[in-house]
């Protein structure tokens, strides 16, 4: 299919105490597209999104096995160097959560962390990344309020603003916009399309037009396992599995 | 990006450190009470009270100051009972729960809780002189009263509050009065908690000096007598420490014990209760 | 029942009253720089310089809480971000046990304890000559007796900011230490002083067991081996000669107001900033 593969899944196992999470996941996410991840709600979704970037560790008794290879290097590997794995990929809640300091502050927060102390360089970074999102118009003459004083819809683009300050190769979406109100929503959507050009966008949704709009690639997941993945005209037009045709049809949800 | 990884490591490392601290810190404590006092307890110390020169090394016990604290701590835990009931049901059953009456009681609760006990005895003193009563078995179970009120409110009024609207609500819907509710229902789903509160404000009570120093005094008899003066455990583990002879000073290491073993002992039963409970509530 | 409730609202109040009007005749006899300023303390001849017992109060609590807020901060930390939750639990009871050990008890194993060492080591490897009754050795078992109140309250402070916040900062590369200090500890920050001033409240008005290792001598302490005098130790000492001596009472029960109006101050302050954050998670 020519589509080079950024993060390889291989034989991924989640276990939240007894449950098992994710069955045997064996999945590629390719380089600089959108792939949307959908599903009925609850079936590990965001467990398998929170995989990549190892934030699946903070849950209490969880276990795993299997690889995810990114450029090569397996995430899931003892010893891997966790805060460089994080650093590669940007995470967008379903809710937005400024952290509790100034807007400034916020998109300055990923940079300072990873050494960035030049007071000049920082300020152009945060310029820089809230021109993106395109936030900077409405708040450049209040920087230093705190990020709760935003709306729900720029809270959202802040906290993307503040993902991408650290200049990560991934980002993932965990229902990025179900929180938003449509103009919001449409705003972050057409964001995505722009970005996909300089970064792999992984989403995680349940609104099927959203995936429609926006995926070049899918993965259908229910209930933990993979039941189909590949592009997206194919998969929409001419799914191969019953239970992808049934769920795009709404007949499931 | 090392010095990132170094910063963890060293806090990391010191937070451990201060975790050991503070439990060694208990560890020693308990070991150390336990190591001075045990060679010097016998079963004279439980059953007898002081005879003739107790306090210059002869013979005897401090039966006067168990029974004395006994009946103190438990006279003042009935009392303050008898106040915080009220107080905890009217809070939780008559009034609704966002009441700027409640909001203010509640504070002023907290506010009690954190009065110090010296500043109890010495209240409790004020009302003897207003009285007339003297320093007594009654002075004290006045202050210790008040001292534990605080406490055993607060601890009645967290159970309570955790029990569900709704429980109260179908007693209403079934014809109870608030009252009737109260009492029957809420009460009942509270109970294990309300013991518990009980059980703390007790130990509190039983082991507080500076309350009992003005207004209980202290006797060397056992008495149950109101008006007489009483001893309190505390108050013999402090003046056995404060004499010169060796002898003594080791019974108020077995005093202690004594002392620490009764409150260690409400701690574990209070524990086992609520785990034994747990089953009976409802959720 | 709304009687009782009332006569708990109006406790407070009584007891300030109560103290004040029995505080009156010294007030009334004194200027207040008399009582506030002197240094002497000698009841017989009608000097009752209460310096010395502020002074001294003050130096074995700050003395406690520079012990204890670290130490129960990092405890603190390392239970509420880095531990799992059977550690967090397995916690609990040890911590409420020491809460639950009377006060004589704490100064018995001063007396024991802290004291001789005090005195045996640590004095003399600072140069400095001691009984080993002294701030320090208040200080100390001060500080071991506040640790359950500061933890506590912290912990729960901690545990009230919503987890997200730490997924975020995570999520963004940060070392969870980088997490606690940058975004934690800030959120919490309120909550934390407001433990600590509980902690400060409670060392404050502690009784005996400060009154059994610190010496009980009314003079200005100038190092932390020197012998202090405390509010709560002078009034509990004197209870004794409080009615053979004119004014002695007033004295007595002046101080015991000024314990109560001091923890008052600080009580209140520390639970409006509490019920202000809970306000605000709820």
């Amino acid at each position: 299919m020519g589509l080079k593969i950024h993060i390889e899944v291989r034989d991924l196992d989640v276990f939240y105490g007894n449950t098992h999470a994710l069955k045997k996941i064996n999945v590629g996410i390719p380089e600089k597209k959108i792939t949307a991840i959908i599903g009925p709600s609850g079936c590990g979704k965001t467990t398998l999104l929170k995989s990549f970037n190892r934030l699946v560790d903070l849950a209490e008794d969880v276990r795993y096995s299997g690889s995810i290879l990114v450029d090569g290097q397996d995430v899931l590997a003892p010893g891997v160097d966790l805060t460089a794995v994080r650093k590669k990929m940007g995470l967008l809640s379903q809710k937005p959560t400024p952290l509790p300091m100034s807007i400034f502050e916020n998109v300055a927060y990923g940079p300072k962390i990873h050494g960035v102390r030049n007071k000049k360089r920082l300020r152009e970074i945060v310029e820089h990344q809230l021109k993106e999102v395109g936030l900077w118009e409405e708040v450049e003459k209040r920087l230093d309020e705190p990020a709760s004083k935003l709306s729900v819809g720029q809270q959202q683009r802040l906290c993307l603003a503040r993902g991408l300050a650290v200049e990560p190769e991934i980002i993932l979406g965990d229902e990025p916009t179900s929180a938003l109100d449509p103009i919001s929503s449409k705003r972050i959507e057409e964001k995505f399309l722009v970005l996909k050009d300089k970064y792999t966008i992984v989403i995680v949704t349940h609104i099927l037009r959203q995936a429609k709009r926006l995926a070049d690639y899918v993965v259908f997941l229910y209930f933990g396992e993979v039941i189909e993945h590949g592009p997206a005209e194919q998969i929409f037009a001419n799914p191969q599995q019953q239970l992808t045709a049934e769920y795009i049809k709404g007949v499931i949800s | 990006m090392d010095r990132r990884r170094i910063e963890e490591r060293f806090f990391q490392g010191l937070m451990v450190l201060s975790s050991l601290v503070i439990f060694l810190s208990l560890v020693l404590i308990l070991v150390d009470i336990l190591v001075k006092g045990l060679p010097a307890m016998n079963l004279a110390m439980i059953t007898q009270g002081p005879k003739g020169g107790f306090y210059l090394g002869k013979e005897g016990g401090v039966l006067n100051a168990i029974v004395g604290s006994a009946a103190l701590a438990g006279g003042a835990t009935i009392l303050s009972f008898f106040l915080s009931l009220p107080v905890v049901l009217y809070l939780n059953v008559y009034l609704r729960q966002s009441s700027r009456f409640s909001a203010f009681i509640r504070f002023s609760l907290d506010v009690l809780w954190g009065v110090p006990s010296i500043v109890y005895g010495a209240f409790g003193f004020t009302l003897m002189l207003l009285f007339g009563i003297k320093a007594s078995l009654l002075g004290g179970i006045i202050a210790v009263s008040l001292l534990i009120f605080p406490i055993m409110s607060r601890a009645m009024d967290e159970v309570m509050k955790m029990v569900p609207r709704e429980l109260l609500e179908t007693s209403y819907s079934l014809g109870a009065t608030r009252l009737e509710a109260g009492l029957k229902v809420v009460l009942r789903q509270a109970m294990p908690g309300i013991l518990t509160a009980v059980l703390i404000a007790f130990g509190r009570g039983i082991g507080d000096a500076a309350s009992v120093i003005f207004t209980a005094g202290f006797s060397d008899h056992v008495s149950f007598s109101l008006f007489r003066p009483v001893a309190t455990l505390p108050l013999a583990i402090f003046y056995q420490l404060g004499t010169p002879f060796p002898e003594v000073q080791d019974r108020a290491y077995a005093s202690s014990l004594i002392l620490t073993l009764i409150i260690v002992g409400i701690s574990v039963f209070t524990r086992l209760i609520t785990r034994r409970f747990r089953s009976y509530t409802i959720r | 029942m709304f009687l009782v409730t009332a006569f708990a609202g109006l406790l407070l109040f009584v007891m300030v009253l109560a103290l004040y009007l029995k505080s009156r005749p010294i007030l009334e006899t004194k200027t207040l720089g008399q009582l506030f300023l002197a240094t002497s303390w000698s009841p017989s001849r009608g000097n009752f310089g209460f310096l010395p017992f502020i002074v001294g109060t003050l130096w074995v609590t700050l003395a406690a809480v520079v012990i204890a807020v670290p130490l129960c901060l990092l405890t603190a930390v390392f239970l509420s971000e880095y531990s799992p939750r059977w550690l967090r639990e397995f916690a609990q009871p040890p911590i409420d046990l020491l809460a639950g050990i009377p006060s004589v008890v704490y100064g018995v194993w001063g007396v024991i304890v802290v004291v001789p060492i005090i005195k045996d080591h640590l004095g003399p490897r600072f140069g400095s000559y001691t009984t080993g009754y002294s701030v320090l050795a208040g200080g100390v078992v001060l500080a071991i007796m506040i640790f359950p109140v500061i933890i506590h309250i912290s912990l729960e402070v901690l545990a009230a900011v919503k987890f997200e916040v730490r997924e975020v900062s995570l999520a963004l590369g940060a070392t969870r230490w980088q997490t606690v200090k940058h975004v934690v500890l800030r959120k919490a920050l309120p909550g934390i002083f407001a433990a600590v001033v509980l902690g400060l409240s409670r060392a404050f008005g502690e009784t005996m067991s400060v009154l059994m290792v610190t010496g009980n001598v009314a003079r200005l302490p100038h190092s932390v081996f020197d012998p202090a005098y405390t509010l709560p130790a002078l009034i509990a000492n004197n209870y004794g000669e409080m009615l053979s001596i004119p004014l002695y009472d007033s004295a007595l029960l002046l101080a015991s107001l000024i314990l109560l109006l001091v923890t008052l101050v600080f009580n209140a302050f520390s639970q409006v900033i509490l019920a202000r954050l809970s306000r605000r998670v709820a």
